[in-house]
């Protein structure tokens, strides 16, 4: 496999510190004219083959680029079932180190699948140049066409197009970086043996949401640097926290000095395991490479997290335009569209509360309905949407719909485009759950007085920085102890769950020394505390 | 824009292979535990079998920070029916709202479930083995097919140049050429037929372009009789050889065991896998086994092996009376001619002090000449008259092995002899 960088690494690498993205493609007011029509559509035996996939896929990309989907090169793969759980276990990468979680995930997917309680997913697309896209071979010919249109140009250009994957990962050395993960981790267990190497991705595991950077962008970097860098860097390090943990004694007349230097980290930090690679007394260079290798993973997934319902209900709303224009243009025939419309019904079922399946909001449902409905108040709009999105009624639709696929994030997408349709026709409800309160509390509904309120605990709830804790690396006793402290800062008074002592625990692995976890809340008062002492460690 | 559609589909299944080997090796406390259990309860003959495992949800939970119950938050849900702005609503039991809040309510419901999977026979007797510190050579002998024979079997038309079996070959040749050129060769039986009618020498032209023409058509059809090959691919025929595993005779395994009082669950245990040991591996080399379980404490009783194994006696212990059973049994079902018998008895050592030397003899007179192994274990540390008597024993009887086992690991080296004599054939 080959992966041409964008020149946009390269800009990054001539001028350090750079911000530069590839500059946005104008976006046409209007779906570009079809081709003539076809004297009779594509032909629809269940059972697909390449020729006809090709066929389909051609149609396809024809259709969605004259919606101005732009997208990086498409590679489809044909896979079974038994490949495709292999790609569930290991986070749907095709390459991933090994580990043992991995193997429980695989366990329990493919026995939930051979008993029949979960049907597999009809496809994954990952977030590389080129964008693979699975196809499962079980799929008949109408499900294959709704794979390539959902994945390969609904996905596709999300990763593409929008800003948190354009700022925060680089789709073409992501396969890369992964088989030199990979390969370095097996490596490692060779010379380390596997005990060794599972403890610290373990700890590393525990610590992976708290393993990104929210505000600055990471260096891009070809597998060649990476793998060049790394020796250097890895005795650099080595340096650095040596003269942090410098023990010789300092001279007299320095000591009010460096009183006043006292306070490390000189400010919060609030990606732990980037502190610990750099600053961890005990840790071997290799360890140091395995959290980095965690570290970078989780920073590569970080976007999707915070994108479900944008990046689902923008691969939904694509399938489902695509197909129909195909459809209205005769291209496709009646039983594929009946077919792929039968399965399109399923993602996007939302199950109301209280309903057996009921498990919270399902994003393809949101994020398709608010799609749905952007379009609908760019071409239909009504009184209400002038007075809500006087900037877009009644302006042309497909910019106006690339616009809010490529600026935002969940959170900011909902809080800015969930109409009081969306709410309306979701009937959603915001319910309060105060511990003060004996009861729950309905605080607001779909009506005129609740769709503000709705609209904005709705896009707190896909906030991650609510829906985590927020924990950062306070200080280091540097004098004493070397003991590690880190600070909980509470949101809306909420606690942390009790299994917050096993965490502390890995961090007090890596971490070498004893480690502080304290519990602030909003008046500054620490609440809890969490302690693992340095003779706890010896035991692990 | 699409460069190809890949067919993955043949490329590397299993990929998750090694994760689930760490997965197995992270767990293998409680896995072996539970192999533990699967033998105690399984038959001698069911023993190759995968095991669902059952691991308590918590063991395998990957923690992580994350909020737990108190404080405020608010929740947005679809599908409102009744509530207007200001309803309360009764709080759940357990006090936490309506599920994490974070999507994931479908999980809280279920409880500790136990995290289920299965392990595979393969799986299951590696466990099996790496308790009885089998050596890797007797694993394999063990968890490989029997041996294979190669045999003849008819004639293949495909194959490598050394079994090409010439005779058919020719055979195939000949009549091939017979039957494609059976047509031409009659009709230039008929022209020739014609030829001679014609008078040789005329000078009438009717006649000379007669001779001339049948002339030209038996030139063309000897030309192309003799174009036909005299070997052609599609004649040759190659032996052809099948792998049959090798035909294996029938044997008996008598399971001899002290099941008076001092036989506790424990040695119990321990005397079954040495059983099942000796059991699998005589299912490599026979086709048909007959397992006969004798037990006994002063008397001596056949049973199956239910009772065999969970039946429980007071009262001394006479040893002779099981060696005497066996013999009987022997004599009754088991003529020595086509039957290869194998002995395996446990015991505590514990004997009426008389009855030692009795079995001795018994043994070498009437027993060892009709058994192709036999294997003692002494399931205890102390040495009592039996042992002593067996001892003596082992010095002069081939076919005779005794040990004392107090853990798995240890039965092994009483097949040891057994196991070598067939490394030793292979």
């Amino acid at each position: 496999m080959k992966h041409h960088s964008p020149p946009s690494a390269l800009d990054a690498r001539v001028l350090p510190g750079a911000r530069r993205l590839r500059p946005e493609r104008k976006i046409p007011l209007a779906p570009l004219s079809p081709g003539p029509r076809p004297e009779k559509p594509l032909p629809d035996p269940s059972d697909w083959t390449f020729e006809l996939v090709e066929q389909y896929h051609e149609k396809i990309r024809a259709t969605a680029q004259r919606f101005a989907l732009d997208t990086y090169p498409n590679q489809l793969e044909v896979i079974t079932a038994e490949q495709m759980m292999d790609a569930y276990a290991s986070v749907g990468m095709p390459v991933n180190y090994r580990h043992w979680s991995y193997g429980k995930e695989f366990i329990a997917n493919e026995r939930s699948y051979r008993r029949g309680q979960m049907g597999l997913a009809y496809e994954i697309v990952i977030n590389s140049d080129p964008c693979i896209s699975y196809l499962m071979e079980e799929n008949t010919t109408a499900m294959q066409a709704l794979v390539i249109a959902h994945a390969a140009y609904g996905h596709n250009s999300f990763f593409k197009g929008n800003y948190l994957f354009r700022l925060w990962t680089d789709a073409s050395s992501i396969i890369d970086y992964l088989v030199y993960a990979r390969n370095y981790i097996a490596e490692c267990e060779e010379k380390y043996g596997m005990q060794q190497v599972e403890d610290t991705l373990d700890s590393c595991h525990a610590l992976q949401n708290y393993g990104v950077d929210r505000y600055h962008r990471p260096s891009k970097l070809s597998l060649a640097e990476e793998l060049a860098r790394r020796n250097d860097r890895l005795a650099y390090a080595q340096t650095q926290v040596n003269d942090i943990w410098r023990t010789l004694p300092r001279r007299p007349d320095r000591v009010e000095d460096s009183a006043e230097v006292k306070r490390f980290p000189p400010e919060p930090q609030e990606n732990i395991l980037y502190f610990i690679e750099k600053n961890a007394p005990l840790l071997e260079p290799w360890q140091r490479e395995v959290v980095r290798i965690v570290r970078k993973i989780a920073q590569y997934f970080y976007p999707q997290r915070q994108t479900q319902v944008m990046n689902e209900g923008w691969a939904t709303f694509w399938h489902h335009a695509l197909l129909n224009a195909l459809y209205d243009e005769g291209h496709l025939t009646d039983g594929v569209m009946i077919e792929w419309l039968k399965s399109h019904t399923n993602v996007i079922f939302q199950p109301p509360v209280g309903h057996p399946a009921y498990g919270g909001i399902n994003p393809y449902a949101l994020g398709f309905a608010m799609y749905t409905d952007l379009r609908r108040i760019c071409e239909h709009p009504t009184d209400e949407d002038r007075e809500w999105f006087p900037q877009i009624a009644g302006t042309p639709w497909l910019p106006a719909l690339h616009h809010a696929m490529r600026n935002f994030k969940d959170e900011s997408f909902i809080g800015q485009y969930l109409s009081p349709k969306v709410i309306r026709d979701l009937r959603l409800f915001a319910i309060l759950d105060d511990e003060h309160d004996e009861h729950l509390r309905v605080s607001a509904i779909h009506d005129t007085a609740g769709y503000r309120h709705v609209r904005e605990a709705l896009s707190r709830q896909y906030d991650l920085g609510s829906r985590e804790p927020d924990i950062q690396v306070l200080s280091v006793d540097l004098r004493g102890d070397r003991a590690l402290t880190l600070r909980h800062t509470r949101h809306n008074n909420r606690p942390l769950h009790e299994s917050a002592q096993e965490v502390l625990k890995h961090v007090a692995r890596l971490w070498g020394f004893g480690v502080n976890l304290e519990s602030v809340d909003s008046y500054g008062d620490v609440t809890t505390h969490w302690s693992v002492t340095s003779s706890e460690i010896e035991r692990m | 824009m699409l460069q190809q559609i890949i067919d993955r589909r043949l490329a590397g299944k299993n990929k998750s292979i090694g994760n689930r080997e760490r997965f197995l090796r992270r767990y293998q406390g409680q896995v072996r535990e539970a192999v533990r259990r699967a033998i105690d309860k399984r038959g001698i003959r069911e023993i190759e079998q995968g095991e669902d495992i059952h691991l308590p949800k918590r063991d395998i939970n990957e923690p992580s920070f994350g909020h737990g119950s108190g404080g405020a938050r608010e929740i947005v849900h679809p599908g409102n029916k009744e509530y207007v702005r200001g309803d309360h609503i009764e709080r759940p039991q357990g006090g936490s709202g309506r599920g994490s809040g974070s999507g994931k309510a479908g999980d809280s419901g279920e409880g500790e479930d136990d995290f289920v999977f299965h392990l595979t026979k393969e799986e299951f007797m590696q466990i099996f083995f790496d308790d009885l510190a089998l050596p890797r050579l007797v694993r394999s002998q063990l968890v490989e097919m029997p041996e294979m024979k190669s045999q003849r079997a008819g004639y293949s038309n495909s194959g490598t140049p050394s079994n090409l079996s010439v005779i058919r070959s020719m055979r195939g040749a000949i009549g091939r050429r017979v039957a494609i050129g059976a047509g031409s060769r009659a009709e230039l039986t008929a022209l020739l037929a014609k030829l001679a009618e014609l008078p040789e020498g005329s000078v009438d032209p009717a006649v000379v372009l007669a001779r001339e023409t049948l002339e030209a058509q038996i030139a063309t059809l000897r030309n192309r009789l003799e174009r036909i090959p005299y070997l052609d691919p599609i004649d040759l025929r190659f032996r052809n050889r099948v792998r049959l595993p090798i035909p294996t005779a029938k044997a008996v395994m008598f399971c001899l065991m002290d099941v008076s009082g001092s036989m506790d669950e424990a040695r119990k245990d321990l005397s079954k896998r040495f059983f099942i040991l000796l059991y699998l591996f005589l299912t490599r080399h026979y086709e048909k086994i007959d397992l006969v379980f004798i037990r006994h404490h002063t008397q001596a009783q056949e049973v199956d092996e239910e009772n065999f194994f969970r039946a429980r006696e007071t009262g001394g212990t006479v040893v002779s009376s099981a060696l005497v059973l066996m013999d009987e049994i022997i004599t009754e079902r088991y003529s020595q001619g086509d039957w290869n018998i194998y002995g395996a008895q446990a015991s505590d050592g514990d004997n009426w002090h008389h009855d030692s030397g009795r079995c001795r003899e018994l043994l070498t007179e009437s027993l060892l000449p009709k058994c192709r192994y036999f294997a003692y274990v002494q399931v205890a540390e102390e040495e009592q008259n039996l042992w002593e008597e067996y001892a003596r024993l082992q010095e002069t009887e081939r076919g005779f092995a005794m040990r004392k086992v107090t853990d798995p690991s240890q039965i092994y080296p009483v097949f040891r002899d057994l196991f070598k004599r067939e490394e030793a054939a292979a």
